[in-house]
């Protein structure tokens, strides 16, 4: 048809349409605007707050009833060994059940339930696993208000996470490399061991660092464990007693005097500057094993 | 099979036997009643249309097929004139005495050396590892182009290299046989013609059966040629089999000619 028509048979409206493009775009930049100013504002605050309470001796010193020579030296080793203990409980149990689900189990209906629940337990709230392990590992086995009892109960909670990451893992593994394994005439547990397991490393270890660093700001499970927070020794040993770090800050804050507030905000720097860490970290293996699977 | 071959052969002369072999997905059948020979030292093409059962033929071969959920399999594959589907044989075994090479080069994302020495790591190997990884290398007519760089990756090799590594990576465990699933068809055209020449050379020690839908790479390639079909039930079912030069030049069967000049497939 002639191009003279062209304008009889559309209205192109342009600048209307760069005018709504516009709008949006500034939606979309006030709703980034938005999610980003309440952290950028906590973090002012927390910073402004905290940062003249930081010091070494604030690290390594003993709670106090004096703000200044108050210290997380027992919450610092106490979260230490909950999230050591808590790794070295669920890597095995984690991994374990993510290859028995992913490579073993029959497709059937139980295995789909089993799967579900998993899922499902992944999103129960924190405070749940925290009664469980009282009922259950404090009281039942009289494990008492023990770092083990802690580090059993943050398994809980942690677990289905692993195993979730674990499967995710252990799904990337190509296919293609397990048939050649087979090819050579692997049995099923050589399969395992020496290809699915090794190439799904990286993603455990992601999975399982970024459970673990969430599991480290938990306070909700851990308080229901440890009633403790005021501890002048460090666990040396699993049945010690213990607090962690986001009880002590919890403590912090709901102390009357002025100086607390202060060293509340420098107890939640470090535990901020501990999650970042782990993070980091996370996402450094991720990008490594990226980077060296697309070569 | 509509024609039988002219001469059936001794024990000696052949590596494998198929004989009425049917395989099935579930319900549905993919292959019909498969029955031949295939000749030791020789190189067998299996060629037809797509999808009438090329790869599940080959991986019946060495039971890899089984490996796939709800894959069942009737019929015999004489191996040294033993079914491999006798229930006293263990598939593991059959699966290393008859090597397979697949379609997309799969090396492991391990050194080159390592890939090599993995099937003979998992099958308890006892002797000198280097000796053995540098025999096999040799033998996929890698070694000189890898000789100084064993301990890198094997994706740092071209496409070609890495299926002549998965080559390698097959002969370390001495396998008898070697099925090939389309190897050079992620191939450039170059390191199609190096496997070509490398799977003539493997027939002095070893028995090849390639899968291939490229006609001229099987006449090129192969002394034996098997021709599957397939009719409205999608159920794969040899045609004829017979030398490769008889069989491009004066198939016995009409199907077998309209396909190989390229009417149908
Ligand atoms: N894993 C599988 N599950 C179900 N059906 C399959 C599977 N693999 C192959 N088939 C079917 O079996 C038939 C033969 O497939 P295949 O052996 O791959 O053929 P070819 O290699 O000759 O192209 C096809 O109809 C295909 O759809
Ligand atoms: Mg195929």
């Amino acid at each position: 048809m002639a191009a003279a028509d062209w304008a009889s048979r559309f209205r192109p409206n342009l600048a209307r349409r760069k005018v709504w493009g516009r709008i949006w775009f500034a939606l979309f930049m006030l709703a980034i605007v938005v999610g980003l100013a309440g952290l950028v504002i906590l973090v002012m605050r927390v910073l402004y707050q905290g940062a003249p309470w930081l010091s070494f001796h604030f690290l390594t010193d003993y709670p106090s009833r004096f703000p200044e020579q108050a210290g997380m030296r027992s919450a610092i080793f106490g979260s230490i060994w909950i999230i050591g203990l808590t790794g070295a409980f669920t890597v095995p149990v984690g991994v374990g059940a993510a290859v028995y689900l992913e490579e073993y189990a029959p497709k059937n209906w139980l295995t789909r339930i089993i799967e579900v629940n998993i899922s499902n337990l992944a999103g129960v709230p924190s405070i749940v696993y925290g009664l469980l392990g009282l009922a259950v590992f404090v009281q039942l086995l009289a494990m008492g208000r023990s770092v083990l009892a802690g580090a059993l109960t943050m398994s809980l909670l942690v677990l289905p996470v692993v195993i979730i990451a674990s499967r995710e893992a252990i799904r990337s593994v190509p296919s293609s490399h397990r048939e050649a394994a087979y090819g050579l005439g692997a049995t099923k547990f050589q399969v395992v061991k020496e290809i699915v397991v090794p190439q799904s490393i990286p993603g455990i270890m992601t999975g399982t660092i970024l459970a673990l660093s969430r599991a480290v700001g938990e306070a909700a499970p851990m308080i229901a464990i440890s009633a403790l927070v005021f501890l002048t020794f460090v666990p040396t040993d699993p049945l010690d007693k213990f607090t962690v770090m986001p009880i002590q800050i919890f403590n912090w804050v709901s102390r009357p005097q002025e100086g607390f507030r202060g060293i509340a905000a420098a107890g939640i720097i470090v535990l901020l500057v501990v999650l970042l860490t782990m993070n980091a970290v996370a996402v450094y293996i991720r990008n490594r094993t990226q980077r060296r699977s697309e070569e | 099979m509509t024609t039988a071959d002219s001469a059936e052969m001794t024990g000696a002369d052949t590596a494998l036997k198929v004989r009425n072999l049917n395989a099935y997905y579930g319900a549905f059948r993919a292959l019909k009643d498969v029955s031949f020979d295939i000749p030791r030292n020789k190189v067998t093409a299996l060629i037809g249309p797509s999808g009438c059962g090329k790869s599940t033929l080959l991986r019946c071969f060495n039971r890899m097929n089984e490996l796939i959920p709800g894959a069942r399999i009737e019929g015999e594959v004489l191996f040294n004139d033993e079914n491999v589907y006798h229930p006293a044989i263990d598939p593991t075994e059959v699966r290393y005495r008859i090597g397979m090479v697949f379609q997309k080069p799969n090396p492991f994302p391990k050194s080159i050396y390592d890939n090599v020495a993995f099937g003979l790591r998992i099958n308890g190997y006892r002797g000198d590892y280097d000796e053995a990884v540098e025999r096999s290398l040799r033998g996929a007519a890698l070694w000189d182009e890898v000789k100084d760089r064993l301990h890198e990756s094997g994706f740092a090799l071209s496409g070609g290299q890495q299926q002549r590594l998965c080559i390698a990576r097959a002969l370390a465990v001495e396998p008898e046989i070697i099925l090939m699933d389309e190897p050079a068809s992620a191939l450039d055209p170059i390191a199609t013609l190096e496997i070509e020449s490398l799977m003539r050379e493997l027939i002095r020690d070893y028995t090849v059966v390639v899968v291939t839908h490229n006609m001229q790479q099987a006449a090129r390639v192969s002394d034996k040629t098997a021709f599957l079909n397939m009719d409205e039930d999608r159920a794969g079912y040899l045609v004829e089999t017979g030398d490769t030069h008889q069989i491009f030049t004066n198939p016995a069967d009409e199907r077998t000619e309209a396909y190989i000049t390229g009417r149908f497939g």
